[in-house]
């Protein structure tokens, strides 16, 4: 063996006057970083392994830990900073592709932070939120060209007969992540604070679990290219099936479960054998046009007698705008649209940084595309990828978005500090493991109150900024760009996203 | 009197606690020859040994009669029970109950040792035995104590922290046969020895040598072998005390015979403790199962069968507890148990004293010893009341760190619902 | 007749849920902390020597993991088989309480207690050791201390 040449990325600092050597950090550490030495009665910390996830540092009942970057570093350089070296070193010693996990890292232009909101002054005034009703209420599914609407008795009556529509009391729900990738525990505290919230939470590719065919209701089921756990009673159990093509995170790339994570529950779930690597191929074999999607569309619509909206998510890709008018042409009620900065639990590293594009990007150029094709009626638009806030949520309905899906920051707020080592397992929060030393981390209870909590939170604040607008309703809001502007964003940027400039 | 007790200890005691479980108001008298306030009597060695003080030695505080609105009459035995005329006589006077408890406990048993009688030659069973020698003491410096069973060695322990030069003789061929295996016995006998015990084993007294001035010199053993001290500890076994039962004319063998509501031969007479026999679960024979916790519960159960509220005492089974300075040692049911039909899984560790033994019959624990590595035994003990299949885990009964987690899933949930 | 000899039915104990108890042991170093003289983590195992005993005991054998501590039972064995009088049920809150200066280390309540519950604290002379509930405070140390509600007060009254 030669020496390896990967540095220590974390420094691990412990406080020995208030170390109690209760060895709780040991225990908590799923890394193996820290070790008791009864002799000599010391703990000893291995920095190689440490990936800061901050878990010792928040359980350690005395805070006798930090940890933070290392401060040994190589010589700056903007070309060769330590990440560009640390990965060649990496793959000289391992010969492999790099792996990781979470959403883009290198720090692509995030939209968002260059968008601000417009607020009613004088004229047309402001609301206020707690005093007069506030309408967050979303419908998802394709929508009439017109409605026919009958007085009956003095009382208007919908004649219309409506395709079938997903009801969501606030614009948000909890993302495909497929169980396999996240617990047990975490997909028992999405469906139950999704059905506490009224909305919806995906099950990702990985089946439902019998345990939540309860939870139904508020469940979208994927078909995905693995097409693990899909079966007739699966597909109607939920409230809405998404045929999955792409993911934000590594777009043209399919999944894969190690065997090592696929336990005696998954194994049922996924209808796969126990110990077997689920292999979620890179395209459906299916599918090789827009002709052969809708033929999946249609049968799955049969599965379920079309009482249910079926929709399907792309990756945001280059011509993600004609994909997505193929996809309505070809019977979609939905369409999710996932950005590059989009969580996943294992993707090739250069993949997850360099392929696709920023969620804003696509939005608005999809929307504006279906628009100019007099189609946008007939499907929803979702959106997905590294929703942070409640603001983001806004600025994606004012770009055109009818909902978004939140996934990283649903899982931050179950414990989640974005290490990015959710692809080894052995998630030290109990978030992205199957590992049943670890996954009782998350209690469901506790997992449903503060994802349920995050929900309430942010959709009070999206009341506050609609009632600064002065509209009182959500939907009024829906692709209503005139209350977006840019700050610093050049006029080819300003184009795409068919904003003005603030002050124009 | 609607209830009499005879006996201020455990049986008694629990006799009182019973009672008032069921009937608040009903009087009731205790009655003691033994003048203290009711005391704990295995304290008497700890007494001795000067680990335990006066104000610490009482079972229940002080208010413990009142509390309980109970007349104690203390300092008197009973000499007479007239079962016809419900009636007892204690100095003289008689007293009429509704519900008598017997709870006269047991006695010590003295053998025939020549020149036994005399000054510092001592039982070890009661508080004034224990006062009494430890005045002796003051003054002596080498014991010899007759009987290597609990209560000897108990005694050997308190003359041990007085400071004494303690000799123990033992019929058997080791200590504590009655409630250690040999394994035990032997570590035990090891531990004794390395406090400075000289332990003679295989022989008895035969005579208690005296000076001119009637001071006891040593003792001679029936071995032919003589031990020099300056006091004598007879502690060879205690019986069952049925001397004032047998005035009422109950049934007895080795003990009082009572039925399942610990009620005796006799009509409205109850009868707990250390002068009972009763059944034993595991061994399926009635015998006098003389241990704290049992005169307890008997006692507790009789004062509730005595209010009117009719509850079956199932039985018991030995176990004990002992611990002579250091060396921690619990055997529970059939220890000693050997055949075809027992599974004995056991381990040992010489140098640090360590053994630990289980007895399976039928999947079931039946016995269990520990000696230096007590902690949870308890735990085995439950298993084996419960009579608890243990097939599934018996392996790691005996591990180091035994407890609810080798458990299989369904029988941990079961017994830690509780 | 006096309060004090009527019998309690109330019930109270700190009860484990092993599918969210993560083996972390916090609440055996809270269980220290609350029995430690001075009541500060630091100080009560750096310095206080002898250190305070816990008397929860995580019980492991990954991935199950779970703390248990003495159930104050209806009828406690401890108690029955307590020859110093040192435990005792106490009436008015159902706990089983342990008296330490009455207390000689006999383990007669080790021999019974089917729960493994009460350990030997052999720090000045012996004694059991066994959870007393943290009466004195608004919530057993442990309970306060778990991070993963994993632990809490079952009461029943009957
Ligand atoms: C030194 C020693 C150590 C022991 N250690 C242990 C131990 O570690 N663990 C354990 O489980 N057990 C131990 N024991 C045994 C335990 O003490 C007995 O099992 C228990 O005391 C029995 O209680 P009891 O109420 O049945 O009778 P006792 O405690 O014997 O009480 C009977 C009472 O009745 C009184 N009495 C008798 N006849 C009359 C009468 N005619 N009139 C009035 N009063 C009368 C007696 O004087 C006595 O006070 C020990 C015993 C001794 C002596």
């Amino acid at each position: 063996m030669h020496k390896s040449l990967i540095k220590a990325e974390f420094q691990v600092q412990r406080d020995d006057y208030k170390c109690i050597r209760c060895r709780v950090c040991e225990r908590q550490c799923s890394f193996e970083v820290h070790s008791y030495d009864a002799d000599a009665d010391r703990m000893f910390e291995d920095e190689m392994k440490c990936v800061g996830c901050q878990r010792c540092v928040e359980y350690c009942p005395t805070r006798a830990l930090t940890i933070q970057p290392h401060p040994s570093t190589i010589r700056p350089h903007g070309n060769w900073p330590y990440r560009a070296v640390k990965d060649i070193c990496k793959q000289a010693e391992t010969g492999g592709m790099l792996l990781s996990s979470t959403g883009d890292e290198l720090g692509h232009r995030i939209y968002w932070d260059h968008l601000v909101l417009n607020a009613s002054q004088v004229t047309n005034p402001s609301i206020d939120p707690l005093r007069e009703p506030m309408e967050l209420r979303t419908f998802i599914g394709r929508k009439p060209d017109q409605v026919d609407v009958r007085l009956v008795n003095g009382k208007p009556v919908l004649k219309t007969e409506l395709p079938p529509q997903l009801t969501l009391e606030t614009p948000m729900m909890f993302g495909a992540m497929s169980y396999g990738a996240i617990s047990y525990n975490v997909c028992q505290s999405l469906a139950r604070a999704a059905t506490a919230s009224g909305t919806m939470y995906n099950t990702g590719e990985g089946g439902l679990h019998r345990d939540f065919y309860q939870y139904g209701p508020n469940t979208i089921v994927q078909c995905a290219s693995g097409r693990f756990g899909v079966h007739r009673e699966y597909l109607n159990a939920g409230a809405a099936v998404e045929i999955k093509v792409g993911q934000g995170a590594k777009p043209g790339i399919g999944g894969h479960v190690p065997g090592e994570k696929v336990d005696k529950e998954i194994s049922i779930t996924r209808m796969i054998p126990v110990g077997t690597d689920a292999l979620s191929p890179a395209p459906h074999h299916d599918i090789y046009s827009i002709e052969d999607l809708r033929q999946l569309i249609y049968a799955l619509k049969e599965a379920v007698e079309y009482k249910k909206p079926v929709g399907v998510k792309i990756a945001a890709v280059h011509n993600a705008a004609a994909i997505a008018s193929g996809i309505v042409r070809a019977g979609a009620d939905f369409v999710t649209l996932d950005g590059l900065r989009g969580g996943t639990g294992a993707a090739p590293t250069r993949t997850r940084d360099s392929v696709g594009m920023p969620i804003e990007l696509a939005l608005a150029a999809v929307d504006q595309r279906l628009r100019e094709e007099g189609i946008r009626n007939n499907a929803s638009l979702i959106v997905a990828g590294g929703f942070r806030n409640s603001t983001d949520v806004v600025k994606a309905i004012a770009l055109g978005a009818d909902a978004v899906y939140i996934g990283t920051a649903a899982l931050i707020s179950l414990g989640c500090t974005v290490c990015q080592k959710c692809y080894t397992g052995k998630c030290p929060w109990g978030i992205t493991t199957q590992d049943p030393y670890l996954t009782k981390r998350v209690n469901p209870e506790i997992g449903t109150q503060r994802l349920t909590n995050l929900l309430r939170a942010w959709s009070l604040e999206i009341k506050e900024i609609l009632g600064g607008m002065g509209i009182n309703a959500i939907e009024s809001l829906r692709g209503n760009r005139l209350h977006l502007r840019a700050i610093g964003l050049n006029e080819r940027e300003l184009d795409v996203l068919g904003v003005m400039h603030a002050g124009e | 009197m609607d209830y009499v007790i005879i006996g201020n200890s455990a049986a008694g005691i629990g006799a009182v606690e019973g009672i008032r479980q069921v009937d608040q108001t009903g009087s009731i008298a205790i009655i003691s020859d033994e003048p203290h306030h009711t005391y704990s009597r295995p304290l008497i060695s700890y007494y001795l040994g000067g680990k335990v003080e006066q104000h610490n030695m009482y079972f229940r505080p002080k208010t413990f009669y009142r509390d309980y609105d109970v007349e104690p009459m203390l300092g008197n035995p009973v000499t007479v029970i007239d079962a016809a005329g419900h009636t007892v006589t204690v100095a003289g006077k008689k007293i009429k109950y509704g519900k008598l408890l017997v709870a006269t406990g047991g006695s010590p048993f003295v053998p025939p040792i020549e020149n036994l009688a005399g000054s510092d030659v001592f039982t070890f069973t009661k508080w004034d035995d224990a006062k009494a020698l430890a005045k002796a003491a003051e003054k002596a410096e080498r014991a010899v104590v007759i009987g290597g069973g609990l209560i000897g060695l108990k005694a050997t322990e308190g003359l041990l922290n007085l400071g004494l030069n303690v000799t123990v003789v033992e019929l058997a061929d080791r200590v504590l046969s009655t409630i250690l295996d040999e394994k035990a016995s032997q570590i035990f006998g090891t531990h004794l020895k390395s406090l400075g015990v000289t332990l003679i084993t295989g022989d008895t007294a035969a005579a208690v040598n005296r000076d001119g001035e009637g001071s006891v010199t040593g003792v001679t053993l029936k071995g032919g072998n003589t031990v020099e001290a300056d006091v004598v500890v007879v502690a060879i076994g205690v019986v069952p005390n049925t001397v004032l039962a047998d005035t009422a004319k109950v049934k007895k063998e080795r003990g009082i015979i009572v039925d399942e509501h610990l009620m005796t031969s006799a009509k409205d007479i109850y009868a707990a403790g250390d002068c009972v026999e009763t059944f034993d679960i595991l061994r399926h024979i009635r015998r006098p199962q003389p241990i704290w916790p049992n005169a307890y519960e008997q006692g507790r159960t009789a004062g509730i069968n005595m209010a009117g509220q009719p509850l079956a005492y199932k039985g018991s089974f030995g176990m004990n507890s002992i611990e002579v300075k250091g060396l921690p040692t619990i055997t529970v049911g059939m220890y000693d148990a050997v055949g075809p039909e027992y599974e004995i899984l056991a381990k040992s560790d010489a140098e640090s004293l360590t053994y630990k033994k289980v007895i399976i019959h039928n999947d079931r624990l039946v016995g269990a010893v520990f000696v230096n590595d007590i902690d949870r035994a308890g735990i085995m003990t439950g298993l084996i009341k419960d009579q608890v299949n243990v097939k599934a885990f018996k392996h790691d009964l005996i591990s180091d760190n035994f407890g609810y987690a080798v458990f299989p899933e369904a029988l941990r949930k079961e017994r830690l619902s509780s | 007749m006096a309060t004090k000899a009527k019998t309690t039915k109330k019930r109270r104990r700190v009860q484990a849920d092993e599918k969210v108890c993560i083996g972390c042991k916090l609440c055996e170093v809270a269980c220290i902390v609350a029995h430690s003289k001075s009541k500060n983590i630091i100080r009560a195992f750096n310095e206080e020597t002898p250190r305070a005993l816990s008397r929860v005991l995580v019980e492991e054998s990954k991935p199950l993991t779970f703390a248990l501590q003495c159930r104050h039972c209806d009828d406690p064995p401890c108690a029955v088989a307590c020859m110093t009088g040192a435990l005792r049920k106490d009436p008015e809150t159902g706990a089983v309480l342990h008296d330490r200066e009455k207390c000689v280390g006999c383990w007669m309540c080790v021999m019974v207690c089917p729960y493994g519950g009460i350990q030997r604290d052999m720090r000045e002379g012996k004694a059991a050791s066994k959870c007393d509930l943290c009466l004195e405070l608004d919530e057993p140390a442990c309970v306060a201390a778990c991070p993963n509600a994993a632990l809490f007060v079952v009461e029943d009254e009957d």
